[in-house]
């Protein structure tokens, strides 16, 4: 990994992920609704995924229309705008945790909410509160040059996706233009617990890794500690999101305690699973 | 979104490779679907470079939709209005009562060359849902329509006919159950069923290359226009007007026409109860520049980005968003762009059921409402031509609902 003196977003990342992978373990990325119900939940939740081993959380901003997503992350989606849920609130969030956690945190935010912001703005706020990446799952390779650039600017990381329709040629182009990690999404399809993962995800993810020197995450689909093992064989690690977002369907009253509580078992299960190969 | 002011400019030399309309379009969607929508592109380049193709799809034009559709002089509204003679481009004629037969019959046999069987729709009025149960049921494919849970109770004989046709309509309760939260879930399935699925999107919206493909099946529209005002009345018209939703029927009408100096061109908005947001379906009077459905136009959404919930009466123009070719068009200043409100189309319906005997569409109504009133102040030589886009029945018995009539109809 690139030695740097200086203190980047991207650099903290990266050397998170660098230092679980030499700990021969399998990162586990979580996957949590920002505001679902409400920002000190998140706050909370983000806190016990750190302490039952996760490496890094992605942060989703809730979106009205994320066609990209299954019913689960929809429907938090829609709570936690429903719940005044705001980008400032977001930030504000990312900001507390990067200042009490030292795990690192991504966003993962629709392009019509970047764009909206303004897209400088959108990426200095976001390095301003602590957020060492981008994952923007509905911006293909060809629109992404003013973010890309705005990012690399930051040095914030600028996260691509590949996904099992994504010919050859443009996996290639796609890994060599990710930074800090590149999101292999296991599955044709919007995100949601699947009971198998594809016969050929571990050939797609063995190519991909000839292809670039970031690490390869693979989401959609993950909720079980055997699926980490499979998938930990190749990959550097999973992102795991519509089976944690689930633990937030019934968060009211004496129920926050219960969803914290099934959140940090459910993490340190995955995490335990990836370290044990 | 600097333009050029020089007179013979051409607006019809859009989009670029990359789906741009000027600053507009483009393609903003899950990588998932990216090889589809190249798929897509290489396989609409090709067949319009087909003459077969292009045959087939003229025959059935000609022989199943009924085209070409008249141009009919509207004598009482004219007279009525007082103004400019007010002509219908009389789409409400064609097979299924409106013209997104046009598109569909064009991507169903897109999606025959590109060996996909099943299909996938949106709709909100039901008319392009009916259009695509239509021509699956033509070509024998397999067909899934998604449609707001208002909609299927506003739109029932719609509903009914898809059925009736052997397509799956399958009513979708999320989000404002409209137009809107369609569009998403037929994209989710997409997702998830891109190898074998084409999906059929119902105006000209969405990721490239779909605004220029649905652009280039509906503008037989004004090609027919622009002859038939040759043919018959000898000039172009001083004015064409078409109502917007997504905005395909408009687009049709309009693109042959956009080179064409000396031709205003008029895109009506919904305005719905009023110019508060929430309020009306009006993106280019009332919105501003961002992302929707894949691609970068003119939309209504709160300063964070989150789509605005909308509202009109007419189910076809319900929606928060506009193609990206209007938007270019609108920063050109090529066409202007209006509204009208929900009880101003209303009684253009009532209007023009009773002056010339035909029960315009909801959508369309708005158009007509537009076109009566500017037409006052114009000259009586001047020429309006209004793309009557489809037939009211489907309305017919909402509107009889929101006027009070009763069912056994004592309004004799
Ligand atoms: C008759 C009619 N006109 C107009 C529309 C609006 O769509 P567009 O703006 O794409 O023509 C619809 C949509 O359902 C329609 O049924």
């Amino acid at each position: 990994m690139v030695d740097t003196a200086v203190d980047t977003p991207i650099t903290k990342l990266t050397a998170a992920l660098a230092a679980r992978r030499q700990a021969g373990e399998v990162v586990v990325a979580p996957f949590l609704t920002a505001g679902d119900p409400d920002l000190d939940f998140t706050f909370q939740a983000l806190k016990v995924a750190q302490q039952a081993g996760a490496t890094l959380c992605e942060l989703g901003v809730p979106y009205s229309d994320p066609i990209a997503d299954g019913p689960v992350i929809q429907a938090s989606y829609t709570r936690a705008l429903n719940a005044g849920g705001t980008l400032e609130g977001v930030f504000g969030l990312a900001a507390r945790a990067s200042e009490q956690l030292t795990m690192p945190l991504v966003a993962m935010t629709s392009y019509s909410i970047i764009f909206r912001r303004g897209i400088d703005r959108f990426v200095g706020e976001a390095a301003a509160v602590g957020l060492t990446g981008l994952i923007v799952p509905d911006l293909p390779i060809e629109e992404s040059s003013l973010l890309a650039k705005a990012c690399r600017q930051a040095d914030v990381a600028l996260v691509r996706l590949v996904t099992p329709t994504t010919p050859p040629e443009r996996a290639a182009r796609i890994a060599a233009e990710s930074t800090g990690f590149l999101y292999c999404v296991s599955v044709a399809g919007v995100t949601g617990e699947r009971v198998s993962l594809p016969q050929q995800l571990k050939d797609r993810v063995r190519w991909l890794k000839e292809q670039t020197d970031v690490p390869i995450l693979v989401g959609f689909g993950i909720s079980r500690p055997e699926q980490v093992r499979e998938v930990g064989d190749v990959a550097d690690g999973v992102i795991v999101g519509s089976a944690l977002v689930r633990h937030l369907e019934a968060t009211s009253g004496d129920q926050r305690q219960t969803a914290l509580a099934s959140i940090a078992q459910h993490v340190g299960e995955l995490v335990a699973a990836g370290r044990a190969g | 979104m600097a333009t050029s002011t020089a007179p013979h400019r051409s607006y019809s030399q859009v989009p670029d490779p990359l789906g741009r309309f000027g600053d507009y379009g483009g393609r903003y969607v899950p990588e998932t679907l990216s090889a589809a929508l190249d798929e897509l592109e290489q396989a609409y380049t090709e067949a319009a470079a087909d003459p077969a193709f292009q045959q087939e799809l003229d025959d059935l034009l000609c022989r199943f939709v009924g085209r070409e559709t008249p141009l009919l002089f509207a004598d009482r509204l004219t007279e009525y209005a007082g103004g400019a003679r007010i002509y219908f481009k009389r789409e409400d004629l064609s097979h299924t009562g409106a013209h997104k037969i046009n598109n569909t019959l064009g991507q169903g046999l897109l999606a025959l060359r590109m060996g996909k069987r099943r299909i996938i729709a949106e709709t909100g009025a039901g008319q392009h849902g009916v259009a695509t149960a239509t021509a699956c049921a033509r070509f024998g494919l397999e067909c899934v329509v998604y449609m707001g849970a208002e909609d299927v109770r506003r739109q029932a004989p719609n509903v009914r006919n898809m059925r009736l046709m052997g397509a799956e309509v399958r009513p979708v309760e999320s989000g404002s159950r409209t137009l809107r939260d369609a569009i998403n879930d037929a994209m989710r399935d997409w997702m998830g069923s891109v190898e074998t699925s084409h999906y059929i999107i119902g105006s000209v919206v969405g990721p490239h290359p779909f605004p220029k493909i649905v652009r280039d099946f509906q503008s037989v529209i004004g090609r027919e226009t622009v002859a038939q005002c040759e043919r018959d009345l000898g000039r172009m018209p001083d004015m064409v007007v078409a109502c917007v939703g997504g905005g395909s029927n408009a687009a049709g009408m309009f693109y042959p026409f956009v080179d064409v100096e000396g031709v205003r061109l008029v895109g009506v908005e919904a305005g719905g109860r009023s110019a508060q947001a929430g309020s009306h379906a009006a993106s280019l009077s009332h919105g501003q520049p961002g992302v929707l459905h894949g691609s970068l136009s003119y939309v209504l959404q709160n300063p964070d980005g989150q789509t605005s919930d909308v509202h009109s009466v007419s189910a076809g123009l319900d929606y928060p968003g506009v193609g990206p070719e209007h938007a270019y068009w609108h920063d050109a200043g090529r066409v202007d762009y209006t509204s009208v409100t929900d009880a101003e189309a209303l009684d253009a319906f009532d209007l023009v059921a009773r002056k010339e005997g035909i029960l315009p569409a909801l959508e369309t109504s708005h158009a007509l409402a537009w076109t009566v009133r500017e037409a006052a102040s114009m000259p009586p030589e001047a020429v309006v031509v209004v793309c009557l886009s489809g037939r009211g029945d489907k309305d017919a018995a909402e509107i009889a609902r929101l006027r009070g009539f009763s069912e056994e109809l004592t309004h004799g």
